[in-house]
């Protein structure tokens, strides 16, 4: 059966890259574009560790069809550190014990990248709504909270 | 391996339905179980149109769309009252994908937006022009074939319904049940229970006792001990029809009193 071509925008960079019929997004960055950051998980939209921007917002790119993105815009967490310099979300992240065993992580810095991108300065009830959908079993998520509000006023140039 | 299928119109893909494909509007369904298999099926059709997409206002209510997202819902000004029900599915995520139109065919516990439509008596429109009450197409939805185009849904105050989902865990989980409710000053409530059946379904004893009835403790106690006729919950993961059972005219006296406790 033919491959169908797709080229979309990851992070920046033109990609184009030739899927197999039903593929989800997910897998075809993964084992199509090489680009391990987002995380497979359940494969059935409970758990939010495949969590992707297109366009901007927030996708589980585990149930996207692959075909669906073509001339869209994607965001992974492999493009949030610039260079050696590692996103402010990143940074509150590792600073606050935010990641334990690392396996949402990917999927919460988008969900929170999301959500700082449209709302610099969000109250923590939004914070706690935007990653709703992310679930983490290590660390009961107040570290996660704490660290996207500390990196949201980092980001705003206020005091932690 | 699946073929798919993109079709510029939604009428063009439903002259292509048959019992070999599935039509795929947000994903949240049917990439689960293409994910896991696709047993069953080895199409997938979409279709591109953006009038899908649209919602707006008509002289009897706004017209929805059948790939309107739960986002879109949230996001449009004329389906403000359609908002708790909308914020009710899934995660952000999810919410940027899931579609009216799915959530339509959403089976048991899923559905809760569905739920809200019945209690509201939208109409359903068909790809083919046909159009039917929300209560009779979810009586048929698992014989129908066709594909849907929209839903309708009359215009009401959002001050007059109301929206709840019970779930397990906050801010985010799947139904215990949910609860929608049409409460026109003018008389003629509405009541749906979603989670409690294998459809969204209407609590039309307690309608009929609610009728006329101030919203106080004693007065919508007969609705309260009727609100379980007509249902049909099951065992599930997250509760059993026992609990369901149990706690639904709990959670309905909390609803009509304007009480918190979800």
């Amino acid at each position: 059966m033919p491959k169908t071509p797709v080229s979309f925008t990851l992070n920046g960079s033109e990609t184009a890259v030739f899927v197999d019929g039903g593929a989800n997004l997910l897998d075809v960055l993964r084992r199509g574009v090489g680009d391990l950051s987002p995380k497979i998980g359940c494969a059935q939209g409970t758990c939010g560790s495949c969590t992707v921007l297109i366009d901007g917002e927030p996708h589980l790119s585990c149930l996207t069809l692959a075909e669906t993105v073509a001339g869209r815009r994607i965001e992974t967490t492999g493009g949030l550190a610039n260079g050696p310099d590692l996103h402010a979300l990143q940074n509150a992240f590792m600073e606050g014990f935010a990641a334990q065993c690392g396996y949402c992580t990917a999927g919460m810095l988008m969900a929170a990248k999301a959500l700082l991108d449209r709302n610099p300065n969000p109250s923590r009830d939004e914070v706690v709504e935007a990653i709703s959908g992310n679930l983490c079993r290590c660390t009961g998520y107040e570290p996660i909270v704490n660290a996207i509000l500390t990196a949201a006023a980092r980001m705003q140039g206020r005091a932690v | 391996m699946l073929t798919v299928e993109t079709y510029s119109t939604l009428a063009e893909a439903s002259g292509r339905l048959g019992a070999d494909a599935r039509y795929l509007g947000g994903g949240t369904l049917l990439m689960r179980d293409v994910n896991y298999g696709a047993d069953g099926f080895a199409r997938l059709l979409r279709s591109t149109d953006p009038a899908l997409r649209q919602i707006a206002a008509t002289a009897g209510g706004v017209r929805i769309g059948a790939g309107a997202t739960m986002s879109d819902i949230i996001a449009a000004p004329d389906t403000a009252a359609l908002v708790p029900a909308a914020r009710a599915v899934g995660g952000p995520a999810v919410r940027n994908m899931a579609t009216v139109g799915g959530n339509l065919f959403a089976p048991h516990p899923y559905g809760d937006f569905a739920t809200a439509l019945l209690a509201l008596d939208a109409t359903v429109e068909w790809a083919d022009g046909r159009s039917e009450p929300m209560e009779t197409f979810l009586g048929a939805r698992d014989r129908a074939s066709g594909l849907v185009a929209a839903v309708t849904v009359p215009r009401v105050s959002a001050r007059d319904f109301r929206f709840r989902k019970v779930t397990r865990t906050k801010p985010k989980g799947i139904s215990v049940m949910s609860i929608a409710a049409l409460l026109p000053g003018t008389g003629n409530p509405r009541i749906a229970f979603g989670a409690m059946g294998p459809t969204p379904l209407r609590a039309k004893a307690a309608e009929a006792a609610l009728n006329g009835v101030r919203l106080e403790a004693q007065a919508i106690q007969p609705a309260l001990d009727a609100c379980l006729q007509g249902l049909a919950p099951i065992d599930d993961a997250l509760a059993s029809a026992w609990y369901r059972a149990e706690v639904a005219p709990i959670h309905l006296k909390r609803l009509l009193l304007d009480q918190g406790g979800y």
